[in-house]
């Protein structure tokens, strides 16, 4: 018999029923999750992977932060497996490759769904739409405005020190001719002077929503080396999923990505100091200026004074988002996130063009999600 | 904000049968959050179980309504079109006395907002139904005896 690749140690299951009357989906897969995690014998905060269906309708994204934080659960590998009557054999097997890779330890693999007889008139039943969106909190400017309100009142940085670093972004996206906002720069006073959307958050420090599409190819490190371009090789990933809401945080200036660096650092025998290119996840100003902190780049709090000290262009001593960043290039909707791993891939084979960096061996790219609480962080290497 | 708040065409509430104490309670003017018997935590938002301890022992107890201010912003450009005519307003999340924390509308007070600044249930009629709203504590207001 070959070695195990893993083990199903709980099972949970809802008595099927023809019709529910006013359950969500939610609700359901809390009820039949405490089943599994009971029969395992485990307690709640030992599952720390989540691998869920898709609920089209109900809950239409972030479906995994949605269900964690539903579940108070704070996975470090979470994911929507989405293949129909495959979907519940695709969980085991993913579930025992990412233990294998080092991502957790015990996996939550659960799919349920409820059957109403009328479909609700709004199919979005997710907690958000019913706490936050009827008090007037709609959409993901609000969430970033109170995280950064948040920083302001706990370290005192200003509004000058979030207008640098969509001023960089937009400094670095003149050197990117196919960036939305090239040929067209912001200095700080431009940002400054953007309208107020969500105070203290301007414009400016907001991405452009815009068209497009990135894609990557990975194969093993050993068929990489029969391919025409130079391998960029992943050294080390983490993850951390912590909250859906922003009400629901666990810290309002600091994120998961602290977390997810910290693993990704370890795995690759890095530290942050030693990254030749930062591709940081820009959302909003707010999440470059954690994500700084976070990394340990500086202490907390300390962002802005960072910045001032470093030099974030491609001839800098400190590359930062050197396509441009979404603030710069545009945010392609989720293949905004893709492109801080196509730059980093560009730069790390030296076909960076003008923007090309002088010395270019190990990049740190981060993702995020929702309310600054769906994070991934990756150390790709070049070859 | 000079308009009604109760005039607005804002999306109300996706009330289930588990969550429905919570919007019953709002109604009324008052605050309803579970409880776990077990852990003996407070829950917030309604869950089916505890988030903490996974225990299905969880009650409703209305809560003090007192809270301190985490986070805000003043909003000029609504996420919803129903909110424009009462644009700027301010949101903020309520670290309930409880523990948990809430999203709400913060009524203005007499004084700029703080991070900080205690907070008091402050029910209020938004789009036609009664809300969970607070408002900042006067500086030097007594605390009403219960």
């Amino acid at each position: 018999m070959n070695q195990s690749k893993g083990a199903i140690v709980g099972i949970g299951e809802l008595k099927p029923q023809r019709l529910t009357s006013g359950v969500t989906t939610l609700e359901m897969i809390a009820e039949v999750s405490r089943l599994a995690v009971l029969d395992a014998g485990l307690e709640p905060t030992a599952i720390d992977g989540l691998l869920v269906g898709p609920q089209v309708g109900e809950t239409p994204q972030h479906v995994p932060a949605t269900i964690a934080e539903y579940l108070g659960l704070a996975p470090t590998m979470a994911n929507v497996v989405d293949l129909g009557g495959a979907s519940g054999a695709g969980m085991i097997w993913r579930a025992a490759a990412a233990i294998e890779a080092g991502m957790c330890e015990a996996v939550l693999c659960v799919l349920a769904n409820n059957r109403e007889e009328t479909a609700p008139r709004s199919p979005n039943r997710n907690p958000i739409r019913e706490f936050d969106v009827p008090f007037g909190a709609s959409g993901a400017n609000i969430s970033y405005a109170l995280l950064m309100q948040a920083h302001m009142a706990k370290y005192g940085s200003t509004a000058r020190d979030f207008a640098m670093i969509a001023a960089a972004a937009r400094a670095n996206a003149q050197l990117n001719p196919d960036a939305i906002f090239f040929g067209k720069p912001a200095d700080v006073e431009a940002v400054l002077a953007s309208p107020m959307i969500a105070s203290p958050l301007h414009l400016l420090e907001i991405v452009m929503p815009v068209a497009g599409g990135e894609a990557v190819v990975v194969t093993s490190a050993e068929r990489a080396r029969s391919l025409r371009k130079p391998p960029v090789h992943l050294l080390g990933a983490g993850e951390k999923v912590t909250h859906r809401a922003v009400s629901q945080a666990p810290h309002l200036t600091s994120g998961p990505l602290k977390s997810a660096m910290a693993r990704a650092f370890q795995q690759s025998g890095t530290r942050a100091e030693e990254m030749d290119l930062l591709s940081l996840y820009d959302c909003y100003t707010i999440m470059v200026a954690t994500t700084i902190e976070d990394a340990g780049l500086c202490a907390p709090g300390q962002f802005g004074a960072w910045l001032s000290d470093h030099d974030l262009s491609h001839k800098g001593d400190k590359p930062l988002n050197t396509h441009g960043g979404q603030l710069g290039f545009g945010q392609p909707e989720l293949a905004g996130g893709m492109t801080h791993v196509v730059e980093a891939v560009r730069q790390l084979r030296g076909e960076a063009g003008e923007r090309q960096i002088a010395k270019a061996g190990l990049a740190l790219v981060t993702g995020n999600g929702a309310t600054m609480s769906e994070a991934t962080a990756l150390v790709l290497g070049a070859a | 904000m000079l308009v009604d708040l109760n005039t607005l065409k804002t999306a109300g509430p996706t009330i289930t049968a588990l969550t429905r104490p919570f919007w019953d309670a709002a109604a009324e003017g008052r605050l309803a959050i579970q409880h776990c018997e077990d852990c003996g935590k407070a829950v917030f938002y309604p869950r089916p179980i505890c988030p903490n301890c996974w225990s299905r022992r969880l009650v409703w107890k209305d809560a003090s309504g007192r809270g301190w201010l985490k986070s805000f912003s003043e909003i000029h450009k609504p996420g919803h079109p129903g909110w424009l005519p009462a644009a700027p307003y301010v949101v903020g999340l309520v670290e309930l006395a409880e523990g948990p924390t809430m999203l709400s509308f913060i009524l203005a007070g007499t004084r700029p907002l703080h991070i900080g600044d205690m907070l008091r249930l402050a029910p209020t009629a938004i789009g036609g139904r009664v809300l969970p709203a607070f408002k900042p504590v006067e500086p030097g207001a007594e605390e009403k005896p219960k």
